[in-house]
Formats: C-alpha cells, structure tokens, sequence
C-alpha cells in the first residue's frame, strides 16, 4: 500500500512537471506577440531618429512640398497627409451611412432567413482581397466616372475613394450590427407597444442604445481608410500635393511608401528613412484612432 | 389622428427602402466587380496561362511562378502562425487566468489587429529580410504575413476555446484528470473545428495580401519557382499588381485573369471552412 502511494505521487510529480513545462512554452508563444510590438516601435522610433537627423521634425510635420528624391529635396510631408485625408475622407462618406444603413436594416428590418443569407455575401465582400478593389477602381470606376466627369484624371481620389468606400462597407455594418444586437429585445417590445413604428424603434431606440458602439465602428472604419494600401497605391496616383479637389490625382501616406519600395532606393540614404518616418506618423494615427475607439466604447458604453 | 398614422407608418415604408438599398447597394458592386473580372479575363484563362512564366508579351503571360509562389508562401505562414497563435490563445485562456501578464497581452493582441498591413512589411524588411539575414525569401514573406495574422488567429481560437461548455472541463477533473490531460484530452478537441475554421479565414487574409509582401521585396517578375524556404519568389497579388499598374489594356485583362485564379483559391478556402465547420458540428450533435 506505502509503495503503490509514493509511485502515485512520483507520477504527480511527472504530471507537475510537465504542465510546467506546457505553460513556459505557451507563455514563450504569447510573448511574440509582445515582441511584434515592442518591435514596430522600436524600429519606426530608431529608423526615423536617422531620418530627423537630417530633416528637422518641423520641417518635415510643416513643409507643403514632398519631393525626397528630387533635387532640390524638400521633406515637407503634408502633401501626404492631404493625400491620405482627403482619400478617407469621400470614403468614409460612402461607407458610414451605407454601412449603418446596411446594419439598421440586417439587425431591426430583415427576416432572419433573409438575414443568413445576406451576412455570408457581405463577409464576401470584407474578404475581397484591396489589390482586387485597386484593379476594380481603375478599370472599372474610373472610366465610368469619366463619362460623366470629363475632367477626371486616369489617377484620381474619387475612383479610389469609391472602392476603398465599398470595401470597408462591410466593416462598418458588422460592427454597427453587434452593438444594436446588444440592445435588448424587451426595449425594442416596448417601444413597439407603445405604439413605435419599426422606424422610430431603430433611430429612437435601437441607435441612441448602441450608439457607443456605432461610433467606434465609424472610428475604426476611418483608421482602416488610412492604413489601406493597395488601392491608393493603384488608382490614385503618384503626385503628391495639397489640394481638396477629387477628381485629381494625389498620393497617400502609404502609396508613397510603395512607390518608394518599388525602386531601388539605396539603403541608409535619406530617402529610405522617409518611409519610416512616414510609416512613424502612419502608425501613430491609426493608434490613436484605434485607442479612441477604445475609449469611447469603454466610456459610453450602456449596460443593460 | 387616422392621418398621422399614415403618415408614420409611410416614413416607416420609405425608411425601410432606404436601408435595404444600403444593403442592395453593396451586394451590387459586388455582382459589378465579378462581372468586371470575369468579362476581362475569362478570355485570358486556360492551361497555358496557369503553366507559363510571366512574359514581356501579354499574349504569353503566365502565372505559374506567382501561384507556386503563393503556395510556397503560405505554406511557411500556416507552419509559423499556426502554433504560435493557437498556442497563445490557449495560455491566454487557460494558464493565464486574470494575471497582468495575460492582461497585457490582450490588450496587445487588440492594438495589434488595427496596424496597417504595411507596417508589419517594415518590420518585416528591418527584422527578418535585413536582421536576420533571410534576405528576399521565402522565409521572410512567411515570418512577415505569420505576425501579420497572428492576432486574427489568437482572438478566433480565443472565441473557440472559450464556447467550450465549463460542465465537460470540470467532468474531465472530477474524473482525476489534470488540468493538462484535460485540455488534451477534452478541450482542444472540441475546440478544434471552430479553431480551424477561423485560421482557415485567417489563412486567406494572408493569400491575399500585398502591401507588406512589396515592402518584404517580392518581386514581380519572377521566371523561376523557388526551390527552397530561402529562394525568391513572387505571389499572386504581387503579379497582379504588376500586371495592373502597366499602362497596356492587354495587362489589364492578364491582371483580370490573374485575379480570377486568386478568388477561386480564396473561395475554396472560404468553402471548406464551411464545410469543416458543418461536418464537426454533424459530429458534436
């Protein structure tokens, strides 16, 4: 009896031993995600103190010209930034009300058999891969535009901002629709009894109830228009400057950042700093925006 | 008062038009952009397009580097993110309990999920292309797109892990089982399909990503398939960016083609998600 018990606690040990040894492993795996981080920033911080030493930082956050290869060289980067909010801008006008609308209608209008079918196409559309909507807007939205816009430029903000629009569509409407499924169906009773119609139940119930969660759903969406790549990188051109006229062509933040990987710019020059300095201020505010999305759902959020 | 009804119940009417148009209103551009990409390159598309290398003449364009590329890529992504990610989200939900340690490494992971794809193309040139010394491989794309998807994968099998009924883990104890048989034994298993199925969705955000592939210097025009983790290589959407951004309309319908076998890979992934998800779910019930 004494030997069987202290084989069982030597089997006990084993078993100990081995979750140990499970869980170190485990927590060396959650530490690469750390490690990506601590990575980003320190990278983006260390690549661009090279940068800024060369350029001054008001130089760079306050110069209307964007030219880093041509002499003279000019590293003023608000021609970007133009670029990238303005793009976002006729994007987000597209794709916040057609979202919101989209989830009003899938969560408090469509039946349910209606609705199982429609979330799998729009899951379709959020999983178009950016090069495809890029492609879409040069061949397809562009040349539509200029029938009725002859003044438009092949390259252009307003194709691109279409297709940039429609894809995070989806987003907007996935997002918008967890926060109404959140509002309890006993309020949507009431109000209904108490005489509401189903349109008064959305936008004096249902909206103002989820509301926290609609506008960081519109935060999110606007920090997505500004870290997309591919369709600015094809539709909307190469030519940086400051202007709030869409039927030009501009350049993005991140379309800059292609067209410089593209060529061969060599390494330690100060033109292949710009793309971490600019890839600084790129991280920085699509932070900030995801933080404040954070914030705002944890700030306003209801209970129920 | 009769009239004010009427009145309400025909905003409700108009209303409800509105918001089904929002929803029409996307289901539309996407029937417009298949219809645009099958028009163009369905004419391109036959054997010899999927056999041949990328040519200086559209009429010989292939995109058989870029698709076997593509694999190669993937492949490295899937044996990276897989382990890592899964492994991170059964600490986070099993081990790390309500730890600050676990507590920042959620927090984290949700920050992570919203930098742009090309950020993590920088980290990836300055970490595995420049030090580590992958140089324009393989190797480097796969390490790059496996952080990019990390967070996806960990936040999905987060979701699975957490759906698994609380009865069967302590049935499991109860029974004298550890806790490390328990979640060998017990919870991943049942836990498994729903896992797949999101790194499978997971997976197919990576085949079709390009921004952090030109940073991590996939080339476009790639007359070989590599060979080794350490060749380089291209991948579809770097082809058909390439093939996009040439002034010539024959490109274009090249391009078309191109996309045309990138959305039938994504579709197939998509459908065998799906198909996984039924069947363990046939076999749960």
């Amino acid at each position: 009896m004494k030997v069987k018990q202290q084989q069982k606690t030597k089997r006990d040990k084993q078993l100990e031993v081995s979750e140990k040894v499970v869980k170190g492993i485990l927590l060396l795996f959650s530490t690469v995600t750390i490690l990506t981080t601590v990575g980003i920033v320190t990278l983006l911080l260390l690549e661009s103190y090279n940068f800024f030493k060369h350029v001054s930082i008001i130089e760079f956050l306050t110069g209307k010209t964007w030219a880093p290869v041509l002499k003279p060289e000019h590293f003023g980067v608000l021609p970007l930034v133009n670029g990238t909010l303005l793009i976002a801008f006729f994007a987000c006008l597209i794709a916040i009300p057609i979202g919101l609308g989209a989830a009003i209608y899938m969560s408090e209008y469509a039946h349910k058999k209606v609705r199982a079918v429609l979330k799998p196409i729009l899951e379709i559309l959020a999983g178009v891969p950016s090069i495809v909507y890029g492609y879409f807007a040069l061949t397809a939205i562009s040349p539509i535009l200029r029938v009725l816009l002859p003044d438009l430029e092949v390259f252009n903000v307003l194709s691109a901002s279409i297709a940039l629009g429609i894809m995070i569509i989806p987003m907007v409407a996935s997002l918008s629709e967890d926060a109404m499924n959140a509002v309890p169906d006993a309020m949507r009773k009431g109000a209904l009894a108490l005489g509401s119609t189903t349109f008064e139940v959305s936008t004096k119930v249902v909206v103002p109830g989820a509301l926290s969660g609609i506008i960081a759903s519109f935060v999110l969406a606007i920090s997505r228009a500004i870290g997309e790549t591919m369709i600015v990188a094809i539709a909307a051109g190469a030519t940086p400057k400051i202007t709030l006229n869409p039927l030009t062509s501009v350049q993005t933040m991140t379309g800059y950042m292609v067209s410089i990987s593209m060529g061969d710019i060599p390494h330690g020059s100060t033109a292949y700093y710009t793309v971490f300095a600019v890839g600084l201020l790129l991280f920085l505010m699509t932070f900030a925006l995801n933080i404040f999305a954070r914030f705002i759902v944890k700030r306003f959020r209801r209970e129920y | 008062m009769n009239s004010y009804i009427q009145k309400k119940k025909r905003v409700d009417a108009l209303f409800k038009y509105i918001v089904m148009f929002c929803v029409a209103f996307g289901i539309l551009m996407l029937v417009l952009l298949l219809l645009q990409i099958f028009s163009q390159g369905l004419q391109k598309l036959n054997w010899s397009f999927l056999t041949s290398f990328p040519s200086r003449m559209a009429s010989k364009a292939g995109i058989k580097s870029a698709l076997v590329g593509s694999v190669w890529l993937i492949s490295t992504t899937i044996i990276i993110a897989l382990p890592i990610g899964v492994g991170t989200a059964i600490y986070l939900e099993e081990f790390g309990g309500k730890g600050k340690m676990a507590h920042w490494i959620q927090v984290n992971i949700s920050n992570l999920a919203g930098v742009p794809s090309i950020v993590y193309g920088m980290l990836g040139l300055a970490v595995f292309v420049r030090g580590a010394g992958f140089g324009r491989s393989v190797l480097a794309g796969g390490f790059t797109l496996a952080l990019l998807i990390l967070p996806v994968i960990v936040v999905t099998s987060q979701e699975a892990l957490k759906s698994v009924p609380k009865s069967l883990y302590q049935g499991s104890l109860a029974l004298g089982l550890t806790r490390l048989q328990t979640l060998k034994g017990v919870v991943i298993p049942y836990a498994m399909p729903s896992i797949l199925t999101g790194s499978i969705l997971a997976i197919s955000r990576a085949l079709g990503e390009a921004a952090p592939l030109i940073m991590v210097g996939a080339v476009g025009y790639v007359a070989f398939t590599p060979e080794s983790i350490m060749d380089q290589y291209t991948a579809l959407p770097i082809q058909i960016f390439n093939w996009t951004s040439r002034p010539q309309k024959e490109f274009q319908e090249v391009a078309a083609a191109g996309i045309i076998v990138l959305m039938t890979l994504l579709l197939s992934f998509n459908g065998l998600a799906i198909f996984l998800r039924n069947k363990f779910q046939q076999r749960a019930e």
